[in-house]
């Protein structure tokens, strides 16, 4: 009785099955999915290799150091960087006075101590990055209708972080001829930007790297475009993962234990089961 | 309870005959895990994944409590709190990355527990109840790990949770209440994740019940094995300690360095990047996707893409990924064969392969985007995925030819068995 049933349930199933696929079948001869521009025109992200990749990367704190620099003169004006505080610098390298001299150099909202009233105050270590808009409203009224996102997790927000956004800022490019010859209709929009590591290839943010030598470096290495996009990526890089070094410093010990103990679990259970194994033969 | 061959707990120190008058527990450790319960001497690796389930299960509950300490179920604070943990909480990171894998290595290890059970007939008789309780756990296992993977309040967290309460409202009249009620709201927000924190803190408790229940019904008959034999004399069997309590030792090794590899190499390679970005109910993701676990019972979910009579294709594929795992209720009377091991099967040897690779492309098609090829692809995998089930199980098991079977375990082992000429001719 029960395979009587259990057959007709399977009959069910693989039939409603079998009657989705044909019609999904001749859709898919009738009207065969449109080709689109995004399909053809996106690009994975370039090979661009980071100090911290790898089992045993670490963050090269100079290169964080400057990205942090480019950062704040330029994509902060646009960015926040929310979950970072002032404090959580210190792991770049700099030292406590100049954490604090950092701090101070932002503005952050604050409260009058004689009036109660909201103002604007120097930050201190303990402060978060400031936004650079108000509110929602004023980041798009700013930004062609489209949000600056916040930047503290951009890098694991995306499939292949780094080099994701040093590919971003270093892909805008004029609108090639192929892709509006074969899509008329895909022309990038006014006020939006053509660049084909970007998911739809058209977005809001204009190119914020534009010159070499837009950011002086302190360290005397040549700020080129190309430089800058890295190292403000490696930056990205530290932000979303602050403890990405540890992470990995700590991952051996662990497994070089481990390793250890297995084996002599393994040696004890040779020797425990070694009786048991003998074949008679 | 067990063979008669099986050690007596006989307690020496004064101590521990005092308790074991007053409260037989180290009986209980000594029958249920010590020289006291009797197991067949010839299990393969495969057996060893109860045991590793088990450690995952600890490790949840463990890394999960301490995670509590720090999360804040609310939905204006959820993200934040999770970063938080990931940032400031001293090892907060090590925690989250803990959880959250212990959670994939879980699955990987209850996907293999659950194929050994497929392959070597486990569910048969005399271990069914061993079986639904299985199912049972199955089945809390995955609605405790998708609410916690709400608990986040990612993107994903926020779309996977509107997508699989929505499921609820394709059932006819019911169905849109239904879905408000669970979700305390006509969307996802503070009201179900609040809930959805207090059931996925209770659920692994509940699975815990249920595993002690699994191991009751378990060591009632024993332990099965790889050829299915069940056991005859004793020198078919050894006692779990030491020899068991060695080999799971050293499995478990194993396996804390692969999953350790895991969480300090590469612990974000199986989530999804969308979830590092704060839910957001005005924009919505491109492919909604859950974890990889669910992925071959979301292929058969969006399989259906026609109505079919008067059934709508939501129904029918809300429907088919239920019963996709209440299949799995059955099949102890599905199976009739009366040949346990896989191995002695020839013919259900191969459907078996074939159902394992066909699950696995079902897995790769509910983790691609809803288009085609895929949706084709998976429209046959899940037509051979019921029919192994519910149409060539049942008819195989009544034509096929098994091999013949060892005598006993023994024999299996040694290549002899004294045993044999005593028997009567079977
Ligand atoms: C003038 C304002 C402005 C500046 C300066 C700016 N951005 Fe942007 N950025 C935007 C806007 C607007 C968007 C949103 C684009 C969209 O969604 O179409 C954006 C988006 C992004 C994205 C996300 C792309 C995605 O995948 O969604 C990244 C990464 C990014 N910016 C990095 C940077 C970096 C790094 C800098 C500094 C070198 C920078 N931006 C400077 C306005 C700016
Ligand atoms: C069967 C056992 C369990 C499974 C399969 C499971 C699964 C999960 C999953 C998949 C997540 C999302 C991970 C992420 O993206 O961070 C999660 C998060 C969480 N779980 Fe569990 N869990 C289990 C047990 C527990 C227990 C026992 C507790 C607490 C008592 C707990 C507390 C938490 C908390 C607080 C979070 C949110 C924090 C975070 O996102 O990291 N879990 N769980």
């Amino acid at each position: 009785m029960i395979r009587i049933i259990s057959i007709l349930v399977g009959l069910f199933f693989t039939l409603g099955l079998a009657w989705s696929f044909g019609n999904g079948a001749y859709t898919a001869i009738t009207e065969p999915a449109p080709v689109t521009a995004e399909h053809e025109f996106h690009l994975v992200p370039k090979e661009v290799h980071f100090a911290s990749d790898g089992p045993f990367g670490k963050f090269d704190r100079q290169q964080l150091q400057r990205g942090f620099q480019v950062y704040k003169e330029v994509c902060s004006a646009c960015h926040s960087l929310r979950l970072v505080a002032f404090r959580d610098l210190a792991a770049l390298g700099y030292n406590e006075a100049e954490v604090k001299a950092i701090a101070k150099g932002f503005q952050v909202p604050g409260i009058d101590p004689n009036t109660g009233e909201a103002n604007m105050r120097p930050g201190l270590p303990t402060d978060y990055f400031p936004k650079p808009f108000a509110n929602d409203v004023a980041a798009r009224a700013a930004n062609n209708n489209a949000i600056p996102p916040d930047l503290s997790l951009i890098t694991k927000a995306r499939h292949d972080g780094g080099p994701y956004v040093y590919s971003l800022l270093t892909g805008f490019q004029a609108q090639p001829a192929e892709l509006l010859k074969e899509f008329p209709d895909a022309k990038t929009p006014n006020g939006l930007h053509y660049n084909p590591y970007f998911a739809n290839l058209n977005l809001a943010m204009a190119p914020p790297l534009t010159a070499d030598g837009q950011v002086q470096y302190g360290d005397g290495t040549k700020s080129t475009v190309d430089q800058m996009a890295k190292d403000v990526s490696a930056f990205l890089i530290w932000t979303a993962e602050p403890k990405l070094e540890k992470r990995k410093q700590t991952g051996w010990p662990v497994l070089g234990f481990l390793l250890f103990a297995t084996v002599l679990g393994y040696m004890s259970y040779r020797s425990i089961w070694a009786e048991k194994k003998k074949k008679k033969a | 309870m067990s063979f008669p061959w099986a050690h007596e707990y006989t307690p020496s120190h004064p101590f521990m005959k005092w308790m074991d008058e007053k409260l037989p527990l180290p009986r209980l450790v000594y029958n249920s895990v010590g020289s006291g319960y009797p197991v067949p001497r010839n299990l393969n690796y495969f057996w060893n994944f109860g045991f590793l389930a088990l450690a995952c299960l600890g490790i949840q509950i463990v890394t999960g409590v301490i995670l509590a300490m720090h999360y804040a179920a609310n939905a204006g604070v959820a993200f934040d709190s999770v970063e938080h943990i990931m940032r400031d909480v001293n090892w907060g990171w090590m925690l989250r990355y803990a959880h959250a894998n212990g959670a994939s290595a879980f699955f990987v290890v209850i996907y293999i527990h659950i194929f050994r059970g497929f392959f070597y007939g486990s569910y048969k008789a005399p271990r069914e109840m061993v079986w639904l309780l299985g199912v049972v756990i199955f089945l809390l296992m995955m609605a405790t790990a998708f609410m916690g993977y709400v608990l986040p309040w990612g993107q994903m967290s926020f779309w996977g949770a509107k997508v699989i309460t929505g499921l609820f409202s394709a059932i006819p009249l019911v169905g849109e209440p239904l879905q408000q009620w669970l979700l305390g709201g006509f969307a996802p927000d503070n009201a179900s994740l609040n809930r959805f924190f207090s059931l996925h803190y209770l659920l692994p408790f509940v699975i815990v019940g249920v595993v002690v229940l699994h191991i009751w019904a378990l060591h009632i008959p024993g332990s099965s094995n790889p050829t299915g034999v069940e056991v005859k004399s004793e020198s078919d069997t050894v006692p779990f300690y030491p020899y068991y309590i060695a080999k799971d030792g050293w499995a478990m090794g194993l396996f804390a360095f692969l999953y350790c590899a895991m969480l300090f190499f590469f612990p974000n390679a199986l989530g999804h990047p969308d979830n590092y970005v704060p839910a957001n109910p005005m924009s919505t993701p491109a492919h909604i996707v859950p974890e990889w676990y669910f992925w071959p019972f979301y292929a058969i979910l969006r399989a259906f893409t026609s109505d079919f009579f008067f059934i709508p294709a939501k129904l029918m594929g809300v429907l088919a990924m239920f019963s996709a795992i209440l299949v799995w209720f059955f099949l102890p009377w599905l199976d009739r064969s009366p040949v346990r091991s896989g191995s002695y099967r020839p013919a259900f040897k191969k459907f078996f392969i074939i159902l394992l690779i066909d699950v696995l492309i079902l897995g790769y098609c509910g983790g691609a985007p809803a288009a085609e090829p895929y949706v084709m692809i998976s429209q046959i995998a899940a037509i051979y995925y019921f029919a192994h089930f519910l149409i060539i199980l049942p008819i195989v098991s009544s034509i096929e030819r098994p091999d013949p079977l060892p005598f006993s375990i023994t024999e299996a082992v040694l290549g002899s068995d004294e045993q044999a000429a005593l028997a009567p001719a079977e």
